[in-house]
């Protein structure tokens, strides 16, 4: 008789974690095998935004007194390539396993719905993370960045990220084709991330505009991030970290949910 | 006594009007080399894919070695290695790694290398090992999917159309391998339309037809119970007389099987044919085949339907 399971283990991770845990792996190495693209790319957008918006506006624009634009500017450049970094690593990672029908090998292993979750979720948050730090590294030749509370930036850094990753895997298990996710990024993310004030204060728009925003769930990430910075905002970071949080959690159960039923993965 | 390594009972599927699987039930036992046989569209797939738990059934149940493969899906995964029938890959990495991550979803680590490190001889794929899964060619990418199902050392083994699109050499050099692993005790399961394979490797065989197994027996007692003569003649372009249409099991290029019971009805035919004043070219006798079994349970009863490679 073969010994099917857990024979003599040298691994440090105890057995039930091994599984989501090389999953993690997998993500990880999956995204920084083409770093170029995954990480080098979006820090290059995001520096020449910076470098255009700063050259255009900086003599004209202050948004918050004391405040020079391009100073401005960047937490919300750097929280727009969070979310959209980590939007992009859990949907394109399914995407592709799916179209490719790769999705198979995940779909045969004794992982949790839970663990599956777990794994894309981390993996989306550190490319989101790295990606952010990338740009901050980066945009502090440009201007010296004070920090007025690190645990705001943290937590909205985090749940941001969580946010859009889960997001992403939604979005990812619904696409059945490229160009469903195409569709997905340029009509949902891209407006969404746009009119979210990275590049003005909502105090700026007319008042419709302004309670327009006020529906935006991205304007409260941007906001709540760019408050660590500046200890400024246009709403008060608690209730954006409530709104965040709270959009996090309806998200993560929906998702929770798709996977436990197989949704579009199982039939 | 031990447990079956798959229990099939009373399993049904419909996929909207379509009634797929018609109530199936099988029972293979630990070690067996058992092969699904059927034609396209019989629901072999479909069992296979509710086996492996990408598929949920509408009614019934499924367990490898007494696991549900539904409520205790993590056991009865971690006994269960499947080849899909889909030459599918991650193009993001090398063989050896796609064998490290998928034994890692099962909670294997690094001392799984030894296991790795054979399959990867088995199957001729050392000196591919570090190479890009898109690199490799079909043969080698068929391979390495085998490679991927077992590396996590299932004692059941699941293949669905494993040698479907090989080259015979490798055909030949994967039974090898998988009769290998049948002796060292794992249960192989497989779906083949390569019918003498079927024969030549197989000690049980189940046919299925729309939805529902036909024939489920030894392979030698099926054999037995449809024993027969097969007789092949070159006619040519010809009509045949009525009295012996019935008996024609296939026709190619003007060549006729007859599938005989016994020899005297060879005398029939041929007499039938003088009659007719048809010439007879060539001739040839043969035992019956696996294949024969085949077309008699599942060709002969589909309209026009009589050969199945």
């Amino acid at each position: 008789m073969i010994n099917p399971v857990n024979p003599n283990s040298t691994s440090m991770l105890p057995a039930g974690l091994r599984g989501p845990w090389t999953l993690l792996k997998k993500e990880l190495l999956r995204f920084w095998r083409v770093a170029f693209q995954t990480v080098a790319a979006p820090v290059i957008t995001a520096l020449l935004y910076l470098l255009i918006f700063s050259h255009v506006l900086e003599s004209h624009v202050q948004v918050y007194d004391g405040v020079p634009y391009t100073a401005f500017l960047i937490p919300g450049l750097i929280m727009m390539s969070v979310l959209q970094n980590a939007f992009a690593n859990s949907s394109s990672s399914l995407i592709q396993s799916k179209v490719m029908g790769n999705i198979v090998f995940i779909l045969l292993t004794p992982l949790t719905h839970v663990q599956f979750f777990l794994a894309f979720l981390i993996a989306s948050i550190i490319r989101g993370l790295v990606v952010g730090f990338c740009i901050y590294l980066v945009a502090m030749w440009f201007v010296d960045l004070s920090v007025a509370n690190f645990w705001w930036i943290a937590a909205f850094a985090l749940l941001g990220s969580a946010l859009l990753g889960t997001f992403g895997i939604i979005a990812g298990i619904w696409a059945d084709r490229f160009d469903q996710m195409a569709a997905f990024q340029n009509f949902i993310i891209m407006p969404l991330t746009f009119l979210s004030g990275v590049f003005y204060s909502i105090h700026s728009l007319p008042p419709f505009w302004q309670k327009v925003s006020l529906l935006n769930p991205f304007f409260y990430m941007i906001d709540g991030f760019r408050y660590g910075f500046f200890g400024k905002g246009d709403v008060s970071p608690m209730f954006s970290l409530i709104v965040v949080g709270g959009a996090f959690l309806v998200l993560a159960l929906i998702t929770l949910k798709m996977l436990k039923s197989g949704y579009k993965l199982r039939s | 006594m031990s447990l079956p390594a798959i229990k099939i009972s009373g399993i049904h599927k419909h996929f909207g009007a379509l009634h797929a699987l018609r109530g199936i039930d099988l029972t293979i036992e630990q070690g067996e080399f058992f092969a699904l046989l059927g034609p396209n569209g019989a629901g072999k797939s479909t069992l296979i894919n509710i086996l492996a738990g990408l598929i949920s059934p509408s009614a019934g149940n499924i367990s490898v070695m007494g696991f549900d493969v539904q409520s205790q899906y993590q056991q009865a995964r971690q006994l269960l290695g499947v080849v899909p029938q889909e030459l599918v890959f991650d193009p993001f990495f090398n063989v050896r790694e796609m064998l490290r991550f998928q034994a890692g979803y099962f909670g294997r680590g690094r001392e799984n290398d030894v296991w790795v490190d054979e399959i990867l001889e088995g199957l001729g794929l050392t000196d591919k090992a570090n190479t890009n899964m898109r690199k490799l060619s079909g043969g080698m990418k068929r391979r390495a999917l085998i490679a991927q199902a077992l590396a996590h050392k299932p004692p059941v083994v699941v293949l669905d159309e494993p040698t479907a699109g090989v080259d015979v050499e490798l055909r030949q050099m994967l039974w090898e391998f998988i009769k290998k692993l049948n002796r060292e005790g794992h249960t192989i399961i497989l779906t083949t339309h390569y019918l003498e394979e079927a024969e030549a490797l197989c000690n049980r065989v189940a046919m299925m037809k729309q939805g529902k197994v036909v024939a489920l027996d030894s392979t030698a007692n099926l054999l037995n119970k449809f024993s027969g003569k097969h007789l092949r003649l070159t006619l040519g372009s010809v009509v045949l007389p009525s009295s012996v249409e019935q008996l024609v099991r296939h026709v190619e290029n003007g060549i006729y099987t007859f599938a005989l019971d016994d020899m005297a009805q060879i005398e029939f035919v041929l007499s039938a044919l003088r009659t007719a004043d048809i010439k007879v070219l060539d001739m040839q006798l043969n035992e019956a085949d696996l294949e024969d079994v085949f077309l008699s349970l599942v060709g002969n009863a589909q309209n026009g339907v009589r050969s199945v490679s």
